[in-house]
């Protein structure tokens, strides 16, 4: 039964999409994951893989247009899309906790960093104003906001990006959620900055035992840090392991050719092996494997029918035709 | 030819821009580059590597003349584009009269338009920077009209598609607007547009940095293909340094508006001398696990100072554990370590 305490979320077969005048944009179809206490997954892919927006379904805090057509998440076992916005508003901010990419447009410019943070504080608990601002700073002083107190009455344009970040930081967590979704938390960020980002989250996490989902299109981001990664194309998983398996033993082609497509301290003085063509158009999506136009071991079955996943190793899976030839292959040696 | 025969294409001396901001009723100068010194070889590119707000976008814009220098030399094939007449002597410090007063040469300001034809810019943002009332064909011809080089519409239309196929794009995309494309196909419009003029040098101001992993292995390795076939110099501005040391022969690393350190790209990256460096090339997110988990990161403590208010001497020094009295009182020299590894730092 501690294996089932433990799971907080439950991805199952999620799809959403967006219904547009263009037609319906299939921005997430059937993802499936599990989210354990304290532990910290990966999503990773290119934009308009659909990482975003499963983010944001879990949130549900999806654009009007958009909708969970199909699929459950469930938090601790209840679903929440069939919450009302009653339940839910209690459950944004207080179980889960979202910080988004740009943290210049993401905080009020028109009120004090203080005001934005006793806000969530004074919605979510029962604290007084007094209390909810000595709660407050003491989240500044937890996330490293130096001088907390005068910080509270300045407003967001007079922060740097990296402490802007860190106020983001600072009111996800004043409630104490259960899962902090990280929505690219540092790609507006300087490297420098970025580290210092980084390191908080892993040390936040070890102080108060959130979950992490990180959401990034940064794989540099992801290899430290992650217990499970998720690789998206196209609003499917494509692949889904620890990250030794992502990295050192890629099983399907896409993952392959993005690692051969970054630069890195070993490939310096050699040339980047790119993913070809262009990324997948949402509204116009192949009826087989979505990343099959741009595969260069594409075959027949691959334009026809959507790969099933299948397991490579421990916790290791993969959905690419290519390992179900791989498969066959290797039970018919045995044979 | 030897070493010496080889002149620079662009030589960048004591460069400086500042631009005035007003704080209450007075108007103080913003140091957005302090003087800063470089050669670009033909043929070579030079990584500009720096945090957001360092200055590397001036530099770049600077060079081009799209901001006028507020002081400095700059010189494209032995032209001087624009001198602002200070002298310096042999060692760099500039040469003062009787009064202490900066002594002045002659101010020289060349009209840029004919140099427009050699130095050309590529832009960050795909999505901003190509006119969305133009086709594709009218933003690539542009600049050939501007310098008038073509003897007719058949010949300048030859040229467009020529241009296109060079960057990958075909002759059905020349009659489409900007919106039609995607990001990567974006800014291949955009070199297609700065190739044109057949340039010898251009800027690629984080020309990469706005596309997909894997988009962005394409565009590298377009550039690549362009430099070997047509022998342009970049001067490649970018904030990811694992991209600027892939395509770089050299790297300058920029702080404040200062040049911090400045290296053949393997050099740096593996010898860095300078404690910025050392913690830049710490913060990259190494995408390898097994590396990841066993390197030890150089947190720097605080943000960028505000290049309002520079702290005297070295503007690193704020964040830097090795700054001494010293480090206060002067600002360090970039010095020659050897095989052009130049490095200003007093303490290392």
């Amino acid at each position: 039964m501690s294996e089932e305490n433990n799971l907080l979320l439950e991805v199952d077969n999620l799809h959403t999409s967006f219904f547009t005048d263009a037609g319906e944009v299939k921005a997430v179809n059937g993802v499936t994951f599990n989210l354990e206490k304290g532990k910290t997954l990966g999503i990773v892919g290119e934009s308009g893989s659909g990482k975003s927006v499963t983010a944001y379904s879990i949130m549900q805090i999806l654009a009007e247009t958009g909708r969970v057509v199909e699929g459950e998440i469930r938090y601790k076992g209840e679903d929440i899309t069939k919450w009302d916005e009653k339940k839910l508003s209690k459950y944004r901010g207080e179980k889960v906790s979202i910080i988004f990419q740009d943290p210049m447009t993401s905080l009020n410019p028109v009120f004090t960093i203080g005001y934005q943070l006793k806000e969530a504080i004074l919605l979510h608990t029962n604290k007084n104003k007094d209390e909810a601002w000595k709660r407050a700073v003491e989240m500044l002083t937890l996330v490293g906001v130096n001088e907390p107190e005068s910080r509270m009455k300045q407003y967001p344009f007079e922060l740097s990006g990296g402490m802007r970040q860190r106020v983001m930081i600072a009111m996800a967590l004043c409630c104490e959620p259960d899962i902090l979704i990280a929505d690219e938390p540092t790609t507006a960020l300087d490297v420098t900055i970025q580290a210092q980002i980084l390191e908080l989250m892993q040390d936040l996490q070890k102080k108060l035992g959130m979950a992490i989902i990180m959401v990034t299109h940064d794989l540099g981001v992801i290899a430290s840090m992650c217990d499970e990664i998720i690789v998206m194309y196209g609003g499917r998983v494509c692949e889904r392991g620890t990250a030794d398996d992502i990295f050192y033993h890629p099983a399907h082609e896409y993952t392959k050719g993005l690692l051969r497509s970054i630069p890195t301290t070993e490939n310096m003085n050699e040339r980047l092996v790119p993913i070809g063509g262009t990324p997948i158009n949402l509204l116009n999506m192949p009826k087989g494997c979505a990343f099959c136009p741009r595969c260069e071991n594409a075959m027949k079955i691959c334009l026809e029918e959507v790969p099933e996943e299948y397991q490579v190793g421990e916790h290791h899976r993969a959905s690419c035709w290519m390992n179900v030839m791989d498969l066959y292959e290797s039970e018919e040696a045995k044979a | 030819m030897s070493e010496n025969e080889k002149k620079p294409l662009l030589k960048v001396e004591h460069l400086k821009q500042y631009f005035p901001v007003s704080q209450g009723f007075h108007k103080i100068p913003l140091k957005a580059v302090d003087d800063i010194s470089f050669e670009i070889m033909p043929g070579e590119t030079l990584g500009l590597v720096g945090e957001s707000g360092c200055g590397k976008t001036t530099v770049g814009r600077t060079i081009l003349r799209l901001y006028e220098p507020t002081a400095g030399r700059i010189a494209f094939e032995d032209q001087v584009l624009f001198d602002s007449g200070e002298l310096y002597d042999e060692e760099g410090n500039q040469i003062l009269d009787e009064k202490g007063r900066p002594k002045k040469g002659r101010r020289v300001e060349v009209n840029m338009l004919p140099y427009r034809k050699k130095m050309q810019m590529v832009f960050q943002d795909p999505y901003s920077s190509l006119d969305p009332r133009m086709t594709v064909e009218e933003i690539v011809g542009e600049p050939l009209d501007t310098h008038h080089l073509y003897k007719n519409k058949k010949e300048r239309r030859e040229k467009v598609l020529s241009l296109l196929e060079t960057v990958g794009l075909n002759a059905e995309h020349a009659m489409r607007y900007a919106h039609e494309f995607s990001g990567g196909q974006r800014q291949r419009i955009g070199i297609a547009r700065a190739l044109a003029v057949n340039p010898s040098f251009i800027v690629c101001d984080e020309a990469v940095s706005a596309l997909d992993v894997s988009i962005q292995a394409q565009v590298l390795n377009m550039f690549e293909d362009l430099q070997d076939k047509l022998g342009i110099a970049y001067l490649f501005i970018a904030h990811d340094l694992l991209v600027v040391q892939h395509i770089s022969d050299r790297i300058a690393v920029m702080y404040l508006g200062h040049m911090m350190e400045i290296a053949d790209a393997d050099e740096l990256m593996n010898h860095p001398i300078h404690p910025y460096t050392l913690s830049l090339l710490s913060a990259i997110p190494i995408p390898d696990p097994e590396t990841a988990r066993h390197s030890h990161r150089i947190i720097l403590e605080g943000d960028v100072p505000s290049p309002l208010h520079m702290p005297t001497g070295c503007p690193f020094r704020t964040r830097c554990k090795y700054a001494t009295e010293k480090c206060a009182m002067e600002r360090p020299p970039l010095t020659d370590r050897g095989n052009g590894h130049k490095c200003a730092c007093w303490n290392r």
